[in-house]
């Protein structure tokens, strides 16, 4: 650190605000004049990039959730642990805390007791975040399919972006679907989350049927949140 | 409640010389009603009223102070409790106690007066097949949601219905404020079942004051897959051994698999060649280790949050011993290995190479183990919380049905290897391992005592597996394609698993599936003893003492 180095100082004369001047006013609010627009130019170009810059930065730094359910866990374990050593690929942070995680692993059975509080971790997890289902009962309840308390596959209960199949898997497999998750999210890929009505409280207890009837008579034409007229938009 | 030492003079009457059946038919006297003998014990039929009676006279006066077992099923006609007895001293003395209930009114009397263990055992038998204890303290569901409709293992359960279990019964427990009116100094806490410190999905409802435990209680059943429908629906030969695998799932398979193995070959009376006990008791031995390790490492981990140290040794030293089950089974983690008569196939070619793999580990093995000396049994830390905390006196834990190394760290000497033997360790010199510390230290001793003592006995079975005569490398017996035991054939039997006394209940009934078929899980005993141990402790203590425990949720729930 130099010491004749002055604070740093927008130079806004090389900022193109003629689009925000004319909408906000001038000089009226210079949030958008970060030093990183100012480094990178500040065509809209530049936001695409950034963020492609972090889809990279997600994809390379995963914190996983410390979440063990049964046996898949134990090869989990030693997928973190020395010889497998998940680090390397940067994504053997485990964090005990949901609020702290980007991606749970979700390693064994899921029955109708532990269902509703897995999706609670989940629903906990900051955006973005993703779920890895390790070996077959995350896929379909695997061994256990048949079993009267055993919930079919994970994707019941929370949106999963990359199945692992075994029984349990190897540590490699655990590996090798970590780093397709890590490519996926660096090209934005991840798959989209979705909320299944039967999934929102204020329906529980109807059929879906009668939730897709009473959505539909719900929605009022004259007051979509959607626009479609770009050229108006700000 | 009725901890009380049984009569001393009266088991000391009974132990010189073992009880047949008659004997105890002539104790019982009026009791019994008939007589419904299973394969390896005789049973007893009582009144449902008279169940009390009958135990508190069997426990005080014949010395049968361990309930390992709770059966409950259904029949065409009636509802079945049966209590599977044994003794401490002499594991081979055992007895059924068969309570039969009308089918219109399934009520029997409750046996957790006697023994403490019969309270969760009798739960489970409720809430799966749906009989009631009359004066149990606390009859609710134990593996299935407070909301489940019906009891899934009866008769007229039915399979195809869904379970519809609207979100607001899944409300959050902690959302209105649980402060209590009367005392406000309490505060309860929910551990679990998301929680790093409970070795998986366990819930634990603790009340706390001030910093100590005033009351927990283990919330199990987030892990119930139907372990016992799925053996019910599965024939003998050959799609139930996967299953064990999945109890006990840390490396621990070849154990459980010998459960299900050494259940049916009594019940089926199916030899096993010697050269297959000589590898099925290496193969065990060394999932021994293997599970062993991990519950060193966790629980070092639980202490001191040692993540980076001691965890990651045991997980190298597993590393090691998995890779030698890999080459003998072909699997990392469910081998599926035994099968019915024997094993599936001999040990890897070249020999000499695999046994060089395993005399190079059991070599390395002393100098590891001083290094967990060193790291974990001598470190201070580790000393300060777990001597003298999480105590469980002897009776306590025989009173709870504890077994393995819980009970051994309680100075109960009870090893099924040694006292009812099977496989090849009567003919192998090794010792039990007992410390009569009775609290989380002992405990933690026992098994790595326990480690010693299994490479003591994979050493003898590879000396006695390299001198194997070529010829005579018999793998298994032969069984036919296709089992059907006898009709009404019942079974208990069980072995030494990692955790403790795994057994196994069989009933047939003529087909190729069993008609029954219960799991005894030693962590499902172990567990309840937490309460007990934990109640007036300090937090970490308790967290200490559940890791002492060593419990795995896919046998605590099956």
């Amino acid at each position: 650190m130099s010491s004749e180095q002055t604070p740093f100082e927008t130079d806004t004369s090389k900022v193109q605000t003629a689009t925000q001047d004319a909408r906000l006013g001038e000089a009226l609010d210079d949030r958008f004049n970060s030093k990183l627009r100012e480094a990178f130019g500040s065509s809209p170009f530049i936001l695409t990039k950034f963020d492609k810059f972090m889809n990279w930065v997600r994809g390379s730094s995963m914190f996983m959730l410390q979440f063990g359910i049964a046996c898949c866990s134990i090869e989990m374990m030693h997928t973190y642990a020395v010889k497998h050593d998940l680090d390397r690929f940067g994504a053997g942070v485990p964090r005990a805390s949901p609020r702290q995680a980007d991606v749970i692993i979700v390693p064994g059975t899921i029955v109708s007791k532990f269902a509703p509080r897995m999706k609670r971790v989940y629903d906990q997890m900051p955006e973005p975040k993703f779920v890895i289902g390790m070996g077959s009962c995350t896929i379909s309840g695997g061994p256990f399919q048949e079993g009267y308390n055993v919930v079919k596959g994970a994707e019941e209960v929370i949106p999963v972006d990359i199945h692992i199949p075994g029984c349990p898997p190897r540590p490699e497999a655990l590996v090798y679907g970590v780093a397709k998750l890590q490519e996926r999210v660096a090209n934005g890929e991840s798959s989209p989350v979705v909320v299944k009505p039967y999934e929102l409280e204020e329906f529980g207890d109807l059929d879906r049927d009668e939730v897709v009837e009473k959505l539909a008579a719900q929605i009022d034409e004259d007051d979509l949140v959607m626009r479609y007229n770009w050229a108006d938009s700000p | 409640m009725s901890l009380e030492e049984p009569e001393p003079d009266a088991t000391e009457l009974v132990a010189d010389e073992p009880l047949d059946g008659d004997d105890i038919e002539a104790l019982l006297g009026d009791h019994v009603l008939s007589r419904d003998d299973h394969v390896n014990a005789p049973g007893f039929v009582i009144r449902p009223d008279e169940v009390q009676d009958v135990l508190f006279r069997l426990r005080d006066e014949a010395g049968f102070d361990h309930l390992s077992c709770v059966t409950a099923q259904e029949y065409e006609d009636r509802y079945e409790s049966i209590y599977h007895l044994k003794q401490y001293d002499d594991p081979t003395q055992r007895i059924s106690v068969v309570v039969p209930t009308s089918k219109q009114h399934p009520v029997s009397q409750t046996a957790e007066p006697v023994y403490r263990t019969a309270d969760w055992h009798e739960r489970e038998a409720y809430d799966l097949v749906g009989i009631e204890y009359e004066e149990h303290p606390d009859l609710r569901r134990i593996l299935l949601p407070e909301t489940w409709q019906g009891h899934p293992l009866a008769m007229d359960y039915d399979q195809d219905r869904p379970q519809i279990v609207p979100l607001r019964e899944h409300a959050n427990p902690l959302q209105e404020d649980h402060k209590a009116e009367d005392d406000t100094d309490t505060m309860f806490v929910n551990i679990g079942p998301h929680h790093p410190a409970t070795h998986g999905v366990l819930h634990l409802k603790t009340t706390l004051d001030g910093e100590q435990v005033a009351d927990v209680e283990p919330d199990i059943g987030y892990l119930h897959r139907c372990e016992e429908q799925m053996a019910q629906n599965s024939n003998y030969r050959y799609q139930i051994m996967p299953y064990p695998d999945r109890w006990d799932y840390i490396s621990a398979g070849l154990l459980n698999e010998w459960a299900y193995a050494r259940a049916i070959e009594e019940m089926a009376d199916i030899d096993v060649p010697e050269y297959a006990q000589v590898i099925r008791t290496m193969g065990a031995e060394l999932c021994r280790i293997a599970a062993h390790l991990l519950a060193l490492g966790t629980f070092a981990l639980d202490i001191y949050g040692d993540f980076t140290a001691t965890f990651m040794y045991s997980i190298r030293d597993r590393e090691k011993v998995q890779s030698i089950l890999e080459d003998l089974t072909g699997q990392r983690l469910m081998f599926n290995y035994f099968r019915l008569g024997g094993v599936v196939w001999d040990l890897p070619e070249p020999r000499e190479e695999f046994f060089d793999k395993i005399r190079n580990y059991l070599d390395e093995l002393p100098a590891g183990l001083e290094e967990y000396h060193d790291l974990v049994t001598g470190n201070e830390i580790l000393q300060a919380r777990t001597v003298n905390t999480g105590v469980l006196p002897k009776d306590v834990a025989k009173s709870y049905g504890a077994t393995g190394p819980v009970a051994r760290g309680s100075g109960v000497d009870y090893d099924l290897r040694r006292d009812d033997p099977y496989g090849y360790y009567d003919e192998l010199d090794w010792d039990v391992a007992v410390e009569d510390g009775c609290d989380n230290y002992s405990r933690l001793l026992v098994r790595m005592r326990e480690v010693e003592e299994s490479a003591k006995i994979i050493e003898q079975c590879v000396d006695l597996l390299e001198d194997w005569p070529e010829d005579e490398r018999n793998i298994q017996s032969n069984v036919p394609r296709t089992l059907r035991p006898d009709d009404d054939t019942e079974i208990y039997s069980a072995v030494e698993g990692a955790k403790g006394e795994l057994g196994i209940y069989m009933r047939a009934d003529g087909t190729e599936q069993p008609a029954r078929f219960k799991i005894r899980s030693p962590c499902f005993s172990n567990l309840q003893t937490l309460p007990e141990m934990s109640n007036g402790e300090y937090v970490p203590d308790m967290i200490a003492s559940l890791g002492s425990l060593d419990i795995v949720l896919g046998e605590v729930d099956r």
